[in-house]
């Protein structure tokens, strides 16, 4: 097994799923010969051709709407949207398209494509360069929602959206593409060298869509989260000592309920994790499914920690995100109770 | 069938990539003051041509040749070298600043100063500018403070945008320059928008959209046309061509047409091209497009060919996707070379008033920047509050942004 880093995990799985499946095409802004701005595509054009991997005009609704129709023929498309702050133009092509596609063909055509975009805060990008909009996608009927923690899945993760029949919108956490990012920005910058989960399998392996991952058991509350927040909830909860258990969410559509479930049966109280603003964000959503499932093992009330409702500011960047201190007083609140 | 026709798919590649020598014989370059200078009223299709050519006024020997020349004198061109000599020097600083830590992120106008330098001197107050990140040159060329800009890029305490937004986005109503965005292309519709209410209202004041070569391609761009054409919106559409978006070459948002100019054609909008490098024809094709403009004539689409001599941006490496040396190579020359040359020609400058200009520049430049820094860089100093980041988002704030604010400590 090799140690990657997510980008270079990501560039692999579409290599391996370029070489095992000729129907998979990979385009997007800058994608072709620079090989992306984040370089998740570097080397792919030398490799596989120009008609196989390449540079698209800027216009995010065309990269979706084409893409679509590709998938419609019988491609499988896996396109770049530069950052998930620009996916607005493609939202109707996403929503009102890719989304309904099947259910309204009744499977006369299918829209089998993953979208890719690097998304969430942690490297003064303001707020065309931050934003975590997931919610905007696991909103919408017909459509898959990723978002891998580190190397190892997104590289599995990232085959089995490839391989999915139905469109799958797969968030890449931009801060955890060079290391795994604890929200403690004042300390170096760790790199995914050494770590377990950067340890990436050769060749070809994928990762089930809708299955979470505990990546810390404890007992004494859960705490839900999925991408950067996963690191910043492990660091949080070593830093602090307490026995909480920690629960990669990896696909939040569709969602490992039982897990999660299970999880919060065992230990009754429940803190949930993101950077997205809280006002109808996922949390919202995992809020109230624990509450549905769990609600006579519940001792305390569901806390969330999340964005502010504020677009992502510049200078403030650490005010808005949900580092260790805040993710640490909401779970010594919910202990408490 | 025999003899059926087997497709292949066409990937548009530019004519050199790093390794090879840099060939710009593909651009067509028409000779200075050789392309005509129609009345403001004329019908646009009799001048489609001029979305295929360059018009140009300064020629090889310095001299301001033709019918785009001859609209200013002496002081108005030292004004514009100053501009675009100041904007270089802030740049230089900025670029430094960035490398130092002293901002997040810096983008650069190598190359393209006289642009929006020329462009701003064409317009009058209150007409309103909506620029890309690329556009400074209209705050500088208007006596927009540095510091101001500094602060802005430094987030500090006295960032008038309070330390919300991405370094160089500025935003002065005052100056004629909106907010910018950072999402391409959805500014260059709204200014078609704010020039129709002047329109609505009976108004004088008009409006400027600026966009990229490769925004071009943003259906936003496209919505501004015909917007701007059905209702004949009194704007002038900018598409500054640098030849670049980022690695993406001008010809993957050109596509099969011509030019970028000639976009223009199926809306019914005249559309002019124009040596972007040249500060005399772009400042004679800006007062053309903005009489027009103001004459209730309807919009005009200009196409500035220039080039990105620098990278897109601090995040950027261009020699990954370019020559080195296709900088040097482009046949369009230096904006400030250029001009600085014509005054001497006419002996309204020297090589000793350029050097002194140079270092008064740099000391006004340098000051600014000592002057922004006691208020603070991005990590170190005054700095915003995190209670900015609270206010503003709504004309008055509703209860629960106020608890989360108070949940924050602000
Ligand atoms: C909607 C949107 N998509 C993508 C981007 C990312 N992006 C920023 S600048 C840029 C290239 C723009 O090139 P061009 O329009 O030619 O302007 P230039 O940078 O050359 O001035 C891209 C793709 C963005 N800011 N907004
Ligand atoms: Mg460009």
């Amino acid at each position: 097994m090799a140690t990657m880093t997510m980008i270079e995990a990501i560039r692999d799985a579409l290599d391996v799923a370029m070489g095992r499946d000729d129907d998979v095409v990979v385009f997007g802004e800058d994608v072709g010969y620079f090989g992306g701005v984040f370089r998740c595509t570097q080397g792919l054009q030398a490799k596989y051709g120009k008609t196989r991997c390449f540079d698209t005009p800027i216009n995010e609704s065309g990269i979706v709407g084409t893409a679509i129709g590709m998938a419609a023929y019988g491609l499988r498309p896996c396109l770049e949207i530069q950052f998930a702050d620009y996916v607005y133009p493609a939202y109707d092509q996403i929503v009102s398209e890719a989304a309904r596609l099947r259910h309204r063909s009744n499977g006369d055509f299918t829209a089998p494509l993953t979208i890719r975009m690097p998304t969430g805060g942690g490297i003064f990008g303001g707020q065309t360069h931050s934003q975590s909009p997931e919610a905007l996608f696991t909103h919408v009927a017909g459509l898959k929602t990723v978002v891998p923690s580190n190397p190892r899945d997104a590289k599995g993760l990232l085959l089995a959206a490839i391989e999915d029949d139905d469109p799958v919108i797969f968030l890449e956490p931009k801060r955890l593409y060079n290391g795994p990012f604890d929200g403690h920005h004042e300390r170096a910058v760790t790199p995914w060298a050494g770590h377990p989960l950067a340890e990436v399998p050769a060749g070809y392996y994928s990762e089930p869509l809708g299955r979470a991952a505990i990546r810390r058991p404890g007992a004494a509350a859960t705490v839900l989260a999925y991408g950067t927040m996963v690191h910043v909830a492990l660091a949080d909860v070593a830093a602090r000592g307490i026995d909480a258990e920690v629960v990669d969410l990896r696909t939040l559509l569709p969602l490992d309920l039982d897990c999660i479930a299970a999880s919060v049966r065992k230990t009754g109280r429940c803190v949930v994790v993101h950077e997205a603003t809280l006002t109808s964000g996922f949390g919202a959503e995992l809020a109230a499914l624990v509450q549905e499932h769990c609600f006579f093992h519940l001792e305390a009330p569901v806390a969330r920690v999340t964005g502010w409702d504020t677009p992502y500011p510049h200078a403030q960047e650490w005010d808005y995100f949900p580092g260790p201190a805040r993710v640490g007083e909401a779970l010594a609140a919910v202990l408490e109770i | 069938m025999a003899g059926e026709t087997r497709l292949s798919l066409h990937v548009p590649e530019p004519e050199v990539r790093p390794g090879d020598t840099p060939d710009f014989s593909n651009v067509a370059i028409d000779r200075a003051g050789t392309i005509r200078r129609p009345e403001i009223d004329v019908v646009p299709e009799e001048i489609r041509d001029l979305a295929f050519s360059i018009i140009r006024v300064l020629n090889r020997d310095a001299e301001a040749v033709g019918p785009w020349s001859g609209l200013l004198d002496a002081d108005e061109l030292r004004d514009g070298l100053r501009h675009m000599m100041t904007l270089r020097a802030f740049d230089a600083r900025m670029m430094l600043a960035q490398r130092q830590g002293k901002t997040s992120f810096y983008m650069q106008h190598l190359g393209e100063e006289a642009v929006a330098c020329a462009f701003r001197k064409a317009l009058a107050p209150g007409d309103m500018n909506f620029p890309t990140y690329r556009q400074a040159g209209l705050l500088i060329a208007d006596d927009y403070p540095l510091v101001e800009m500094m602060n802005q890029i430094f987030s500090n305490e006295r960032d008038p945008l309070k330390g919300r937004q991405l370094p160089i986005m500025y935003s002065s109503r005052a100056h004629g320059f909106f907010s910018i965005s950072g999402n391409l292309a959805t500014q260059f519709v709204q200014a078609v928008g704010w020039a129709m209410a002047s329109a609505i209202k009976h108004d004088s004041k008009i409006a400027a959209a600026w966009i990229g070569d490769g925004s071009t391609a943003e259906s936003d761009f496209h919505a501004g046309l015909v917007f701007a054409s059905t209702y004949k919106a009194p704007v002038v559409l900018n598409i500054v061509n640098n030849q670049w978006a980022i690695s993406t070459f001008q010809g993957i948002a050109r596509g099969g047409a011509g030019t970028f100019a000639a976009r223009g054609h199926g809306f019914a909008i005249p559309a002019l091209r124009v040596d972007g490098n040249d500060y005399l024809a772009v400042h004679a094709v800006a007062r053309w497009a903005v009489e027009r403009a103001r004459a209730n004539l309807g919009p005009t689409l200009v196409e500035y060919v220039t080039y990105r001599a620098g990278a897109h941006s601090t995040s950027d490496d261009p020699t990954a996707y370019r020559p080195q040396t296709e900088s040097d190579s482009w046949p369009l020359g230096d904006p400030v070379m250029r001009l600085k040359a014509h005054l001497i020609r006419i002996g309204a400058w020297s090589e000793e008033r350029h050097a002194q200009a140079e270092a008064e520049i740099a000391d006004t430049v340098v000051a600014a920047q000592r002057e922004a820094e006691r208020h603070g860089t991005l990590h170190a100093g005054g700095h915003p509050s995190p209670r900015d980041m609270f206010e503003g988002v709504y004309a008055e704030m509703p209860p629960h942004l106020r608890r989360q604010r108070q949940r924050a400590g602000y």
